[in-house]
C-alpha cells in the first residue's frame, strides 16, 4: 500500500490522532460512495421481491391483483417514493462514476459533477413526488 | 521520492475478469438508466400512477415484444449488475473465508433462480389466461373467441 501523505519525521511532527488531511474523508468523493453503495444495496433487495411478486401474473390475473392490492396503500405508497429517490441518485451519480473514469478530465470535476448529480436528484424528485403524492391521497380517498 | 507499486497488480489466474466485471458495471449503467426512468415513467407517473398497476396494465405491456424486450434487457443486466455489486461489497466487508464464500454463494443462486424466473414468466405470458377471473382481463381478450 502507498501512503499518499509523506511520512513525518520521527519525533518532529506529532501523528495525527484520527485519520485526517486526506481529500478524500468527510468530503463530497466519500459521501457520493456511501450513498451509491446504500442506494445499491437496497435497490438490490427490491429487486429480489419485485420480479417474485411481477412472477405472480403467471399464476392467475387475481393472484396477482391480490397481492398487488395489498401494496396500495400510503404506507407503501410512500416506500415507492423513497425507492424511486434512491434509484435516481444511483443512476445519476453511476453516470458521475463513469464520467470520472472515462472523461479525460473527469477525476478535477469529480466535486462539482457531485453537485450536479445533487441538483439534477432534486429536480427529478420535484417532478416525481408531487406525482406520487397526489396518486397515494386519491388512492386514499376512493 | 518516486512512488513504486508491486507489479503485478492483476492476478494472471485470473485472467482479466475483475476488468470485464468493471466495464460490464459501466456499461450496463448507461443502459440501465435509459430502461429503468423509461420503466418508472410508464408505471408510475403515465396515466393514472401506480394505482394503474394490474394484470390487466402487464397484459397491456407484454402483448407487444417490444415491451417484453424491454422487460427482459431490464431483468438480466440489473440483476448481473446488482449481483456483481453485492459481490463487490461482500468481499469489502467479509474477510471471513467461509462467509465470504457462503454469502457470495448465495447471491450467485438468487441472481440465477430469478433470471430464470423472470425470462420463463415474460416469455410464456399470456395476457388472456383461461383461469382468469370475472373482470381481471384486459379489453382485447373479449375479442377472442377460445
Ligand atoms: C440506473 C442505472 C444504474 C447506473 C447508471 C449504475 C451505475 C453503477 C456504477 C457505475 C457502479 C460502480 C461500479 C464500480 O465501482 O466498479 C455501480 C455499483 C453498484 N450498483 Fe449500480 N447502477 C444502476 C442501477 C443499479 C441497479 C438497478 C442496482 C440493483 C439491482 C444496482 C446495484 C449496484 C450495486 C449493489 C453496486 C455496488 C456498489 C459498491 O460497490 O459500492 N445498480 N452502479
Amino acid at each position: 500500500m502507498v501512503s499518499l501523505k509523506p511520512a513525518p519525521a520521527p519525533g518532529r511532527v506529532p501523528l495525527p490522532k484520527a485519520p485526517a488531511g486526506t481529500v478524500y474523508r468527510g468530503h463530497e468523493g466519500m459521501w457520493s460512495w456511501v450513498l451509491h453503495r446504500i442506494t445499491g444495496v437496497a435497490i438490490f433487495f427490491f429487486l429480489l421481491v419485485h420480479v417474485l411478486d411481477t412472477a405472480l401474473v403467471r399464476i392467475s390475473p387475481q393472484t396477482y391483483n391480490g397481492v398487488i392490492a395489498t401494496y396500495k396503500n400510503p404506507i407503501m405508497g410512500l416506500g415507492e417514493l423513497f425507492l424511486v429517490a434512491a434509484i435516481v441518485f444511483h443512476a445519476f451519480n453511476g453516470l458521475r462514476i463513469i464520467l470520472i473514469d472515462f472523461w479525460s478530465v473527469g477525476t478535477r470535476h469529480q466535486r462539482a459533477m457531485f453537485w450536479i448529480v445533487i441538483a439534477l436528484w432534486v429536480v427529478t424528485m420535484a417532478g416525481f413526488a408531487p406525482r406520487q403524492l397526489m396518486v397515494i391521497i386519491s388512492e386514499v380517498a376512493s | 521520492m518516486a512512488t513504486t507499486f508491486d507489479a503485478p497488480r492483476t492476478s494472471a489466474r485470473r485472467g482479466n475478469l475483475e476488468k470485464w466485471g468493471w466495464i460490464y458495471m459501466r456499461a450496463s449503467g448507461v443502459v440501465l438508466v435509459v430502461l429503468i426512468f423509461g420503466h418508472l415513467f410508464i408505471n408510475l407517473v403515465a396515466g393514472e400512477g401506480v394505482k394503474q398497476v394490474d394484470f390487466a396494465f402487464i397484459a397491456g405491456k407484454w402483448a407487444s415484444p417490444f415491451w417484453q424486450v424491454w422487460d427482459g434487457l431490464m431483468l438480466w443486466l440489473a440483476l448481473i449488475h446488482g449481483g456483481n455489486g453485492m459481490r463487490t461489497i461482500t468481499n469489502d466487508y467479509v474477510s471471513n473465508p467461509t462467509a465470504n464464500k457462503l454469502l457470495k454463494g448465495a447471491i450467485l443462486v438468487a441472481v440465477a433462480l430469478l433470471i430464470v424466473l423472470g425470462t420463463l414468466v415474460i416469455t410464456t405470458f399470456d395476457p388472456c389466461p383461461p383461469n382468469a377471473a370475472p373482470g381481471t382481463l384486459p379489453d382485447f381478450c373479449s375479442a377472442l373467441t377460445r
